[in-house]
């Protein structure tokens, strides 16, 4: 057999990898980029550049020749200004030096967080539909990956009630993510305060990724790492891609006790070495007037959130109202198509690009998930379009 | 109200429909709403933003910053007001600093903004200097760029 011969190639895979499931947003991808002048509700990024002074804070740090590696964990002044701003909006105070982590985005945080945790056959509990990555990033550390269902009549909320019955002697960690993507979904501070106790009963740890936390329009945003207890337990994970409109730039970080910050900042370090200089420069600068930025993107993303949840209504699609992020996830299973082909049909006729349900786990069967970060005037097309698309299966 | 204003700052001609839909109220509601922020004189005239440069005009536009005596009653007050009314003068500000009042004039060609300046402006009692900068070029005007900006690329799709 020759070396290059690419049945032996795949033969000499990791069968953990070989394992893993391609991304169902990824053959979408492939689909939407063949074809041109599609509308696209498929995004998962702000349509926000970044706020001009963080791009000028970045430009003039590389002028000045700011190009080399930080510390591991972060440049401290931007870990100091992170412990602040944590404090400020989250309620939880973290050590600078000994408990805050930058890395490439929340991304790496949650891979770091894993595997610094578990051990093979724990089994970790996270919520679908949820992001791509949660499940594979379980399965690359060798735990279980335990599903808690979510669903519209409760909002996509997880509740201790719903949680409880998953707890087995094995389960060592529950992940979270609200506000959430793909569903909008949010936990209010009861639902908070539930799993808090319910985490602190069942001796769980708990990584909390809030990354879109600032973008919760009705009511306040509440982080479990706030309640009573959580602080030692949990893994609070956060970035500058979402609010701040900075994705590119590849920023997140990590707070948690000292212990756990220790093991993930191994594995970054022989891993990742240090988060992209410039970028925490940038970072650095977000931080500066976080609430000015964010207050204008926010004003226009709830804007949008509401027309197009009520123009969703007005079609007859029940849906959700997101508390937070900006994604939508309205129900399609009364069309008699799957979430699939309604999206694959949907683009063939209509051009416009939505993203199946079923690509953020099994239960998202019957949804499609549809970003509302792209301009009002492309949100009208695509809704007087759907409305028409949805009139021809009726 | 704040919700109100903050989009028809962006945009005036957005329809009440649009509008109440956005901002998830009822269009009576939006309706009331502009109509109590134009009885209060918060919202003062509906305009558009128009990029001077390309309409083929030959119009002129100048900042003349002035220095004026201010008045035992009333300070700069009822000067500024007898300056805002000349139709030439389109903005006009009190400022801090080296000077007293910014205006901004605006004339069909250099001579008209010239002898504004000569005539009339110099000659109302209390003026007691002025300094005038034309405009060359328009990069930004109330918060809108000239120039249209390229799109920049995103993926289609991403997580």
């Amino acid at each position: 057999m020759k070396p290059n011969d690419s049945k032996s190639l795949r033969s000499r895979l990791s069968a953990t990898v070989t394992d893993l499931p391609r991304s169902g947003i990824r053959d979408f991808f492939d689909i939407v980029s063949q074809m041109k002048d599609v509308i696209s509700l498929g995004v998962g990024e702000p349509d926000f550049t970044s706020p001009w002074h963080v791009r000028e804070g970045a430009i003039y740090s590389l002028e000045q020749g700011q190009t080399g590696y930080t510390s591991n964990l972060g440049m401290p002044k931007l870990r100091h200004s992170i412990a602040r701003y944590v404090e400020g909006f989250f309620d939880v105070s973290y050590d600078p030096d000994t408990e805050i982590l930058v890395t490439v985005g929340v991304s790496e945080a949650l891979d770091l967080a894993i595997r610094a945790l578990c051990n093979p056959g724990d089994e970790v509990i996270y919520h679908e539909p949820c992001y791509v990555s949660y499940r594979p990033i379980i399965q690359m550390a060798h735990a279980i990956p335990v599903i808690l269902e979510t669903g519209p009549s409760d909002g996509f909320r997880v509740t201790a009630e719903k949680l409880r019955p998953l707890i087995t002697p094995k389960t060592k960690v529950l992940m979270l993510n609200f506000p959430n993507n793909p569903t909008g979904g949010g936990l209010g501070a009861q639902d908070v305060k539930e799993i808090a106790s319910l985490a602190v009963e069942k001796d769980l740890i708990v990584i909390t990724d809030e990354i879109y936390s600032e973008l919760t329009y009705d009511r306040p945003h509440v982080s479990i790492a706030a309640m009573p207890g959580m602080k030692d337990r949990t893994i609070f994970l956060h970035g500058f891609s979402k609010a701040f409109a900075m994705t590119g730039w590849r920023i997140g970080y990590s707070c948690a006790p000292h212990e756990l910050t220790e093991a993930m900042m191994k594995i970054h370090q022989y891993t990742m070495l240090c988060a992209p200089v410039m970028s925490q420069q940038a970072a650095y600068e977000a931080l500066k007037q976080p609430e000015e930025d964010i207050a204008v993107m926010k004003e226009s993303y709830w804007r949008r959130r509401n027309f197009l949840h009520a123009s969703f209504l007005e079609m007859g699609l029940p849906c959700c109202m997101p508390e937070g992020a900006f994604y939508m996830f309205p129900e399609i299973r009364d069309l008699g198509l799957t979430a699939k082909e309604f999206a694959m049909r949907f683009l063939d006729a209509e051009k416009v690009a939505a993203v199946p349900g079923t690509a953020f786990g099994a239960c998202g069967e019957g949804h499609l998930r549809c970003c509302y970060a792209t301009s009002m005037r492309e949100l009208e097309v695509a809704v007087q379009r759907m409305s028409r698309f949805i009139g021809t299966l009726r | 109200m704040d919700h109100v204003l903050a989009l028809l700052k962006e945009n005036a001609r957005i329809s009440l429909e649009d509008a109440a839909r956005q901002l998830n109220l009822s269009t009576d509601e939006v309706a009331a709403a502009i109509d109590q922020l134009e009885k209060k004189g918060i919202i003062r005239a509906y305009t558009a933003i128009v990029n001077e440069d390309k309409t083929g005009g030959n119009s002129v536009t100048a900042v003349i910053e002035v220095n004026v005596q201010p008045e035992r009653e009333g300070g700069f007050d009822r000067i500024a007001s007898r300056l805002a009314f000349h139709p030439e003068v389109t903005s006009m500000y009190l400022m801090s600093g080296q000077y007293d009042l910014m205006l901004f004039v605006e004339g069909s060609d250099l001579r008209t903004v010239a002898s504004f300046v000569s005539e009339k402006l110099s000659s109302i009692p209390g003026v007691t200097g002025t300094a005038t900068h034309f405009r060359l070029k328009t990069y930004k005007h109330h918060g809108v760029l000239m120039e249209r900006q390229h799109e920049t690329e995103r993926l289609q799709v991403s997580p």
